[in-house]
């Protein structure tokens, strides 16, 4: 048929899409704004747990690795930080990893 | 006080520019002190939309890098008196928009005008983000469809986060600005209903624009469609959005599809 009989036959068949484009973004929007959430948080302790760990030692800023995982219940924040090798006054502290 | 807008909506296309023709003019119509400012630098249009294309000289960067004095780059419009557009650069890239050359000329701007309404580029880029970063007030053009939704939703995060006001814990007024709006496919369920957005976004509405060939025609002819078909539905919209703005308490009406039986017929092919 021509194009006027499609637009005929749309008639019976037409299906209202704004409903679908309205829960889709619901869905999407709430994933992006937790996300956008997420990396601002984690710049702020960045710079926070950096200045904490500036007073005691020379850290590399690439060597520290900050990430946050979130779960449904639960949350779990990483912080891994690689130190130099001899720490001559901050023995007491210890080195390696840690998590909160 | 002067007060500093920002027209803003992340994704292109959804009406920037015509808006801020259209919402200047009709707040200079109003009898406001008005200015125009166009952040687009490398893709400036508001020259065109506003019909002073060929009046420029002199450009935002020509101000900001000392080359000419902001009173050489304003351009005062021929139909009213108390409208002025400040251009973009055509040529220099947007880097050379930067935070201290912007905020001297958004406060020198203060001194002279009630409103300055800075069109903000698609995207999140610099352009966006110095049209942004000394508002007072939002407004987010918004069109009822999926990626404009969300792109506004980004926009707004950015508008709670990267502003001057933001930063220094005041709150930015935000407004949706609802365009290119079709009663006819929204009665179908076809389109984002009005609702809809507003729940998803939720900031307050300034107005719905519909979609309409008057706008186009008023771009054709370099004239905000407030002042070149006032009568129109989009021209009223954008009267009403601009008395809201100055603070009076209107309610938003929802256009209404005003077709006869062959345009409900028919008018389904050309839409």
């Amino acid at each position: 048929m021509n194009i006027g009989g499609m637009n005929l036959l749309s008639l019976f068949r037409r299906q209202r899409t704004a409903p679908v484009a309205r829960e889709r973004l619901q869905v999407l929007l709430a994933h992006e704004r937790m996300a956008a959430g997420h990396s601002e948080l984690l710049n702020v302790l960045r710079e926070e747990i950096l200045a904490v760990i500036a007073k005691h030692v020379t850290v590399d800023r690439d060597k520290v690795n900050i990430k946050l995982d979130r779960g449904p219940d639960v949350s779990i924040l990483e912080i891994d930080v690689e130190m130099p090798a001899i720490l001559p006054k901050v023995r007491a502290q210890g080195a390696g990893a840690a998590a909160a | 006080m002067a007060k500093v807008l920002v027209v803003t909506s992340g994704k292109g296309g959804v009406g920037k520019t015509t808006s801020t023709a259209a919402l200047g003019a009709a707040l200079a119509q109003a009898g406001e002190n008005v200015v125009v400012v166009d952040f687009d630098v490398g893709l400036r249009n508001l020259d065109l939309v506003m019909g002073a294309e060929r009046r420029v000289v002199y450009d935002m960067i020509n101000v900001i890098q000392g080359d000419a004095r902001l009173a050489q780059a304003l351009i005062r419009d021929k139909r009213i008196d108390n409208l002025s557009l400040l251009p973009a650069s055509q040529t220099r890239d947007k880097d050379a928009l930067t935070d201290v050359g912007v905020a001297s000329i958004i406060e020198q701007l203060r001194q002279k005008f009630d409103w300055i309404i800075c069109d903000s580029p698609a995207g999140i880029e610099k352009g966006a983000m110095m049209a942004m970063r000394y508002a007072d007030v939002a407004v987010v053009v918004t069109n009822p469809e999926v990626s404009s939704v969300r792109d506004s939703d980004r926009i707004i995060g950015m508008l709670d986060s990267k502003t001057l006001k933001a930063e220094r814990d005041e709150r930015i007024e935000k407004h949706l600005l609802l365009t290119r709006y079709d009663a006819g496919r929204a009665a179908r369920g076809e389109m984002l209903k009005t609702e809809d957005v507003l729940e998803i976004l939720s900031i307050p509405l300034l107005g719905i624009v519909p979609e309409s060939v008057d706008v186009l025609n008023a771009s054709n002819l370099g004239s905000p469609i407030t002042l070149n078909n006032p009568t129109s539905a989009a021209a009223k919209a954008y009267f009403d959005a601009a008395r809201r703005l100055r603070g009076e308490q209107l309610d938003v009406v929802v256009p209404i599809e005003k077709k006869g039986l062959m345009g409900r017929l028919f008018g389904r092919r050309v839409a």
